[in-house]
């Protein structure tokens, strides 16, 4: 649901990083944050515990640039990945324009990821959102787990379980090290821009005929 | 509809509806500012002076807090509360429900009290609710 202010001449989206917990939705925000200039980006808010788990949100604010005159600004959010806090995600989800599902590489983790996905869907669709039609963006995180002690899985099964029937841009990732994580915002960014245009060509379009 | 193709609009005309009612309260009450943001967090119009606040933060986290709190009363068997209210030392903040899509934040230290700022929301809360469900209901229409 974006919002476009005709006066400030603004459009407000929201995207929010969703996935299993611990899977590195706080790094890529902590990522974007630490590498941007202060001019693009706004303060980091965290409500998380003391063990360094998000307990409610994390929120990041960035300036995009500019469409058909109007500056775009969007506001990164994480949702806690925890299964308890259901009610939570979906507080998070009100109003979002874009989602990116951050899946963890660990072997061990593999039912978190697909139980998260198909919690995703079933949140969007409680808000009469389906999940083939929000922008959508897919990053498999901890690659750089790859030939460590931890076993990690190989692309080809993690595209198989979450993106074989939703077939979204889909990005390899180190949150801690910086790797993927601007190519999968900036992916989301544009599908999401898109979106927004789209929905302001079509209002044009109705100005027009009424 | 799909809730996801739904925009919320802001026509410079509404915002000076809104800034208007905002105003008013401001130099009623002596806040020292007034904001009204949606449900999801972002800003719609603010009023009065506090530069260094972050106001991005302030819309987020008072969102997040409404709608805690809404689960709280739920589980309570209320619906909602409708007002919070919570006290520092010298700053005071109270959030109000403005209709079913909006929260009016209202910053202010001790040269007005809690029922001066209650009142005077209370007299401009029924002329902000209907230019705002104006607002949300175009675009349920659209």
């Amino acid at each position: 649901m974006p919002f476009i202010n005709f006066s400030k001449d603004e459009i407000q989206c929201k995207i929010v990083y969703y996935g299993p917990g611990f899977c590195g939705k706080t790094t890529n925000l902590q990522y974007i944050f630490s590498v941007t200039e202060e001019q693009t980006r706004g303060k980091m808010v965290s409500i998380d515990t003391k063990g360094d788990r998000t307990l409610f949100f994390d929120l990041l604010s960035m300036n995009l640039g500019k469409i058909r005159g109007m500056d775009i600004r969007v506001q990164l959010y994480t949702v806690p990945g925890q299964v308890h806090y259901d009610a939570t995600r979906k507080l998070v989800l009100k109003g979002v324009d874009g989602v990116v599902f951050v899946a963890d590489s660990l072997k061990v983790q593999r039912k978190k990821n697909i139980e998260s996905l198909i919690n995703l869907a079933k949140n969007l669709a409680e808000k009469g959102i389906s999940i083939r039609a929000i922008p959508l963006v897919i990053q498999y995180n901890k690659r750089d787990l790859d030939g460590s002690d931890s076993e990690i899985l190989p692309l080809e099964i993690l595209e198989k379980d979450l993106n074989s029937m939703l077939k979204v841009p889909s990005f390899s990732a180190s949150a801690t090290k910086g790797q993927g994580i601007f190519e999968t915002l900036r992916e989301i960014s544009k599908l999401v821009v898109k979106d927004v245009s789209r929905k302001i060509m079509f209002m044009d379009k109705q100005q027009a005929r009424g | 509809m799909d809730g996801s193709s739904m925009n919320v609009v802001i026509t410079k005309r509404d915002l000076e509806k809104i800034e208007g009612c905002l105003s008013k309260i401001v130099s009623s009450s002596f806040a020292h500012s007034v904001l009204l943001i949606d449900r999801s967090g972002q800003l719609i119009a603010q009023q009065g002076n506090t530069p260094d606040l972050d106001v991005m933060s302030l819309s987020a986290l008072t969102a997040a807090n409404f709608g805690a709190t809404a689960e709280i009363a739920r589980l309570l068997g209320e619906e909602e509360f409708t007002l919070l209210f919570h006290k520092g030392r010298s700053e005071n903040v109270y959030f109000s429900a403005v209709g079913e899509n909006t929260i009016m934040v209202t910053l202010f230290d001790d040269k007005t009290s809690l029922g001066v700022i209650r009142l005077k929301m209370n007299q401009i809360i029924g002329e902000l609710g209907a230019i705002v469900s104006c607002i949300f209901e175009k675009e349920k229409k659209s």
